[in-house]
């Protein structure tokens, strides 16, 4: 399948912020709280893998892409290569992300461009991750002092990237501000019913982040790709 | 894996229409929302079911194996309790 340019743009978009976020749920691996959540997390991610494989193909040799580009060349949210922290921390990664994909996805599905198919597979796997991080913010919120401590903090610090997910994205054929308008009511409806505030501070303009679609990311995420990448470099081709 | 205080959860799972929901396995869990949010990711991740029960593992009353003899010892030698002594009459299809 041939993609146009613009389209291309948006798969590598859709697609990086899909690897990045699988990379970093998969990280948990091995040191999730409970083996429950360790096994929910690491199906996130395989969710997520998955539609990587799909969106990044359409632009290239998915290998490739994932494995041998540089930092720069990149173009995921700067919100999904934010470090797991604790895990209130991955929850307010995985609410903020997944309330805008599931939003994005549905509408991507209900119409008629290139990403339609993908969208209609995907938004029943977004559904249930959105539905995972909305159940924990409501019980971290509402649980002991700490949790809630926690969750605050969380929401807060990852509150200034959240602006970045409603730029347009060339050959992305979706309302970006309705979906603002969309993912705004619903991280509210949320964050109300856990008890909790919504953060303050700008999302966008003033000292918020946000340059990862242009290829600008933040200092964790040359860490992370030295690590998904060594193997795949240190051994060219290698199969098992 | 630290250790938590959440309850145990025994998982059931229907493979299809018209079959028996089947005990799976168990999990940890806070509460049943999570319960049954953790089965399907630990029970039906490679398309085993179309149905969930989570049960608390304390709301089952088993057996005890002290009681295996009075429980099921008496049910061998009874082979009369067996349909087994039947003659089938000739043109009788599908038994």
């Amino acid at each position: 399948m041939t993609a146009t340019v613009p389209a291309t743009t948006a798969a590598l978009a859709l697609g990086d912020d899909a690897l990045v976020l699988s990379h970093r749920l998969a990280e948990w691996a091995g040191h999730a709280p409970v083996l429950e959540e360790e096994v929910a997390l690491a199906n996130i991610a395989l969710d997520l893998l998955g539609q990587a494989r799909v969106l990044l193909s359409l632009c290239g040799d998915e290998d490739e892409l994932a494995y041998l580009r540089e930092e720069r060349a990149f173009r995921n949210l700067q919100l999904a290569e934010q470090p797991n922290g604790d895990f209130a921390h991955t929850i307010a990664r995985q609410l903020y992300f997944s309330t805008y994909q599931h939003l994005l996805y549905a509408e991507l599905a209900a119409g008629e461009g290139p990403f339609a198919p993908l969208a209609g597979k995907a938004v029943k796997e977004t559904a249930y991750h959105r539905d995972h991080a909305e159940q924990w913010t409501l019980r971290l919120g509402d649980g002991t002092e700490e949790s809630r401590e926690r969750m605050l903090t969380a929401l807060t610090a990852l509150w200034r990237y959240t602006g970045e997910m409603f730029q347009p994205v060339a050959g992305l054929d979706a309302d970006m501000a309705l979906l603002e308008t969309r993912w705004l009511e619903s991280v509210t409806a949320v964050l109300t019913r856990a008890g909790l505030p919504l953060p303050e501070g700008p999302r966008t303009g003033a000292w918020s982040a946000g340059a990862g679609r242009q290829g600008l990311h933040t200092e964790s995420f040359g860490r992370m790709l030295a690590e998904m990448q060594h193997l795949h470099r240190s051994h060219p081709g290698a199969t098992w | 894996m630290t250790t938590t205080d959440w309850p145990l959860w025994e998982v059931f799972v229907r493979s299809r229409r018209g079959l028996s929901h089947t005990h799976a396995g168990s999990l940890h869990a806070p509460d049943a929302e999570m319960a049954l949010r953790n089965a399907r990711d630990l029970y039906t991740r490679r398309g085993e079911g179309i149905s969930l029960w989570v049960v608390p593992a304390t709301a089952i009353t088993a057996s005890s194996p002290d009681e295996k003899d009075p429980f099921f010892e008496p049910a061998a030698d009874k082979p009369y309790r067996h349909p087994t002594f039947y003659e089938i009459p000739e043109g009788v299809q599908h038994l």
